[in-house]
């Protein structure tokens, strides 16, 4: 039964997000108040019918009802029950269940947060919103429902990937997906904005709050994936520039620029229809990562089970939302003006590097995911983009907009003159730089050309995000959160700067051929070989190492890398072994049997690789932080808005 | 041209090709099987006529062979079942089960049923060889030739057009001696 009354709930949300879509958007064209007041009541039934779906597919996977077709795919008896929720979203079906559901929360949010809005605005949002909804609705019941039966039942569920039962994968696609829905309101409010024909500095304050908190939880489940690709998969790497990484990488990059250049919009009343593209795209992109992930164009090892039809629905839908929304800017965009300038070194100017080079790293990006796609469709042949053209490419704009950022974080508004801060941003320059020599120079002996470079301007964006907030608390001053958000995140980047100059530069590669017994020392560590014993699996045979690591004698580890045989191809393959001690990841791998019980081992030390997901998490910290300022709170927003300005020309 | 329409021209070219990747696509799945065209992993797992033996992937050496993954509780394989029970009518090749995640007792009771396609049935109880072969959902099967190379692989169930177009052009027509 609750299979199907799940089924029988998603088709009310369906019918729900359809009128939703149609009152939000007509009850304002043709200025009927009683569609207008429909739109609120509508987005909560659609609410409630999207939670009692999820729950009765919940509710089958945790009674192990292996008559759902979805379920005996992707659960098993034997599965702990908290697996047993995660292999919810485990696969195609139940991961876009999750996203409506994401997104019909978002949208309660944004209603109830509407109230403060005009009333036809509100309700434009919301409209658009439900046409989001409903592209998705449908696209579930059309070709991807998870309700569907299996006649007969199935005995026991084929359980859930092997690779997904991890805890950080089963919290990844919620957080992640929540970043992504919530790009889906800064989209809605853009189409608003553009129905309306009108766009002022108030917009701006009303999206901010939103696209922020979308992009901290953007940042965390990008985070989350990579450091499961990096202990689960093994490889020692953190990132793989994989199509599936790339495309929730791409919604980020627009996204961060979309969260600077909605703060010019909103202080300055500048970059209007620049916001607004910006708006558009973040949602494009996340909704192309859907296409590109669920649709088999792109293939990666994160992908779903692929299916043509279900990538021509999702290409129509993006052609219809994306082309709708292109059109709309084409026809509207030109009637928003800004009157006002500013001069070069001014806050605006340094905000429109830093999105121009933010873009431009997007566009990169796109480039590489997308030539092989091209090389195959124009016939030449296939082709695979992988780090070495990703790496540089992707450092030609991060450079630059690494050197720039304390000079943004220090200029001001409207005014082209560093000069009054021109003694703290040089102070703060030549301490990072003898960091970075420090760095460079004294605690590891060797480096590359680019480290000194990377890690002072790490140390320079953390020195300068720290004055302006510790000069106002010597002087007692307020601190208003929006300013110590902002502060939070750059030392975030600052911190991701150095974390990947460090690993970029300082990981410590050593070949050695080791007898029983023997032992090498690397980067402080003593690495004692134990000899190799065989070990027997179910379809290969092979031997495993024994390595005891030590510091300055104390123990560290005990590692064991395999080297396995697999029997009927005589194929060798290499299990290494990882270990985090200090920051330091090390890693251990079997080279070759060089007889008489001698091996050559690989030893690979990475320095600071947890700190690239802690700094993700000081940036989302950060961007929470500055989403929860009393400016962008409902009540009292007049007041507050006046106060703000008067209080700071130096908020962001 | 007006710089606001700028986007829209960017975003048209963008469809023609995603639109051309679709039409790729079905070709595209068959290459990026991992397993196409690399050795087919080795096992030694229980046969399910008798636990006592083992099926190995070594005695499958040197003749063609489709690796069929099947589970008694998997609505596509009973659907499949019939185009197997064909193919071991046509004598082209032989079927080998890997029985999944399932139990002896109701999988001999299928066979005995529905009747039995399979040369052997391997069973594997942990799921281990499946992950091996990089199964994501029963049914999947694998075309392997002589060679231990996987030369083919169809997710989901097998049809009477699979078989006739997709497999059966690829087999050089010698039938196999029974066994």
């Amino acid at each position: 039964m609750l299979p199907e009354l799940g089924h029988f709930a998603l088709i009310l949300a369906l019918l729900l997000a359809g009128l939703q879509a149609f009152f939000g958007i007509f009850g304002p064209m043709f200025g009927r108040e009683r569609w207008t007041s429909a739109v609120p009541p509508a987005v909560a039934g659609q609410f409630v019918m999207v939670a009692t779906a999820v729950g009765c597919l919940a509710a089958s996977f945790i009674g192990d009802d292996f008559s759902v077709r979805y379920v005996a795919a992707n659960s098993n008896s034997a599965l702990p029950i908290f697996y047993r929720v995660s292999a919810l979203w485990g696969a195609h079906e139940g991961s876009l269940l999750l996203w409506i559901l994401l997104l019909a929360a978002w949208t309660v949010a944004v209603s109830i947060g509407a109230a403060r809005l005009p009333r036809r605005f509100a309700a434009r949002v919301l409209g658009v919103l439900g046409l989001v909804s409903f592209g998705f609705l449908l696209f579930t019941l059309a070709t991807s429902n998870p309700f569907l039966r299996l006649d007969p039942p199935a005995g026991d569920g084929a359980d859930l990937n092997p690779i997904l039962q991890d805890p950080a994968l089963a919290v990844h696609p919620p957080i992640l997906y929540t970043g992504y829905v919530g790009f889906a309101v800064a989209f809605a409010f853009a189409c608003a904005a553009m129905l309306e024909g009108r766009l002022d500095q108030e917009w701006a304050r009303w999206t901010r709050p939103w696209t922020t908190t979308a992009w901290a939880f953007l940042t965390c489940g990008i985070a989350l994936g990579s450091f499961w690709a990096y202990y689960e998969l093994g490889w020692g790497g953190f990132w793989f520039w994989d199509p599936v990484e790339n495309a929730s990488f791409m919604p980020w990059l627009v996204g961060t620029a979309l969260v600077h250049s909605l703060a010019v919009t909103d202080k300055r009343g500048l970059f209007k229809s620049w916001t607004l593209l910006l708006a558009i795209l973040a949602f494009s992109l996340s909704m192309l990562g859907t296409f590109l992930v669920r649709s088999g164009v792109l293939v990666s090892v994160h992908s779903f089970a692929a299916d043509p039809a279900r990538g021509i629905f999702i290409l129509a839908f993006l052609v219809l939302m994306i082309g709708g929304a292109l059109s709309l800017y084409a026809w509207r965009a030109p009637l928003l003006k800004s009157s006002a300038g500013f001069e070069l070194g001014a806050r605006e100017s340094l905000l429109l590097f830093n999105n121009v080079l933010l873009v431009t790293a997007a566009a990169t990006v796109f480039a590489g995911t997308l030539a092989p796609l091209v090389s195959d469709a124009l016939k030449l042949g296939t082709l695979s983009v992988g780090a070495p053209y990703f790496n540089p490419t992707f450092m030609l704009s991060m450079l630059p907009l690494m050197a720039l950022l304390p000079l943004g974080i220090h200029s001001s508004w409207k005014r082209g003159r560093l000069s009054d801060k021109q003694r703290t941003l040089l102070m703060t320059l030549a301490l990072a730089v003898v960091f970075a020599l420090g760095l460079a120079f004294g605690i590891y002996s060797h480096g590359q050309v680019l480290t000194p470079v990377g890690a002072a301007l790490g140390a320079w964006i953390i020195l300068a995000s720290l004055v302006d907030p510790l000069d106002r608390w010597r002087r007692g001053l307020s601190l208003s959160r929006a300013v110590l958000g902002m502060s939070i995140a750059h030392i975030g980047i600052g911190l991701a700067v150095i974390a990947l100059t460090t690993v970029q530069s300082f990981t410590l590669e050593r070949d050695v051929a080791l007898a029983p017994g023997a032992g090498t020392a690397a980067g402080g560590y003593e690495f004692r070989f134990e000899g190799v014993a065989p070990i027997e699996g179910p379809n290969y045979d092979g031997v495993g190492g024994t390595i005891v690591v030590t510091r300055g004698g104390a123990p560290v580890a005990v590692l064991k890398p395999q080297k396995r045989q697999y029997w009927v191809q005589h194929q060798l393959t290499t299990e290494t072994a990882i270990h985090m001690s200090r920051g330091n990841n090390l890693l251990v791998a079997l080279g070759d049997d060089l007889g008489a019980g001698r091996w050559s081992v690989r030893i690979q030390i990475r320095p600071l690789v947890s700190l690239i997901w802690l700094a993700a998490l000081i940036m989302a910290i950060g961007g929470a932080v500055a989403s929860s300022d009393r400016r962008y709170r409902p009540a009292r927003a007049v007041q507050e808005a006046a106060a703000a300005s008067a209080v700071g020309e130096q908020a962001t | 041209m007006n710089r606001f329409v700028l986007p829209m021209a960017v975003f048209v070219p963008l469809v023609v090709i995603l639109a051309i990747g679709i039409r790729h696509a079905p070709e595209k799945d068959i290459i990026a099987s991992p397993l196409v065209g690399k050795p087919a992993p080795s096992f030694s797992l229980p046969d399910l006529a008798d636990a006592s033996r083992a099926v190995r992937s070594t005695d499958l050496k040197g003749r063609w062979y489709l690796f069929n993954v099947w589970g008694t509780w998997c609505g596509g394989c009973r659907a499949e079942h019939d185009t197997l029970l064909e193919i071991q009518r046509a004598g082209v090749l032989p079927v080998v089960g890997l029985d999944w995640k399932d139990d002896d007792t109701e999988a001999r009771a299928w066979l005995q049923q529905l009747g039995n396609p399979y040369e052997v049935v391997a069973v594997d109880h942990a799921g281990r060889a499946a992950i091996d072969w990089g199964v994501y959902g029963a049914p999947e099967t694998f075309l392997v030739n002589p060679q231990g190379i996987v030369v083919y692989k169809v997710v989901g169930s097998l049809t009477h057009d699979v078989w006739t177009r997709e497999i059966l052009p690829r087999v050089p027509r010698q039938p196999f001696p029974g066994s």
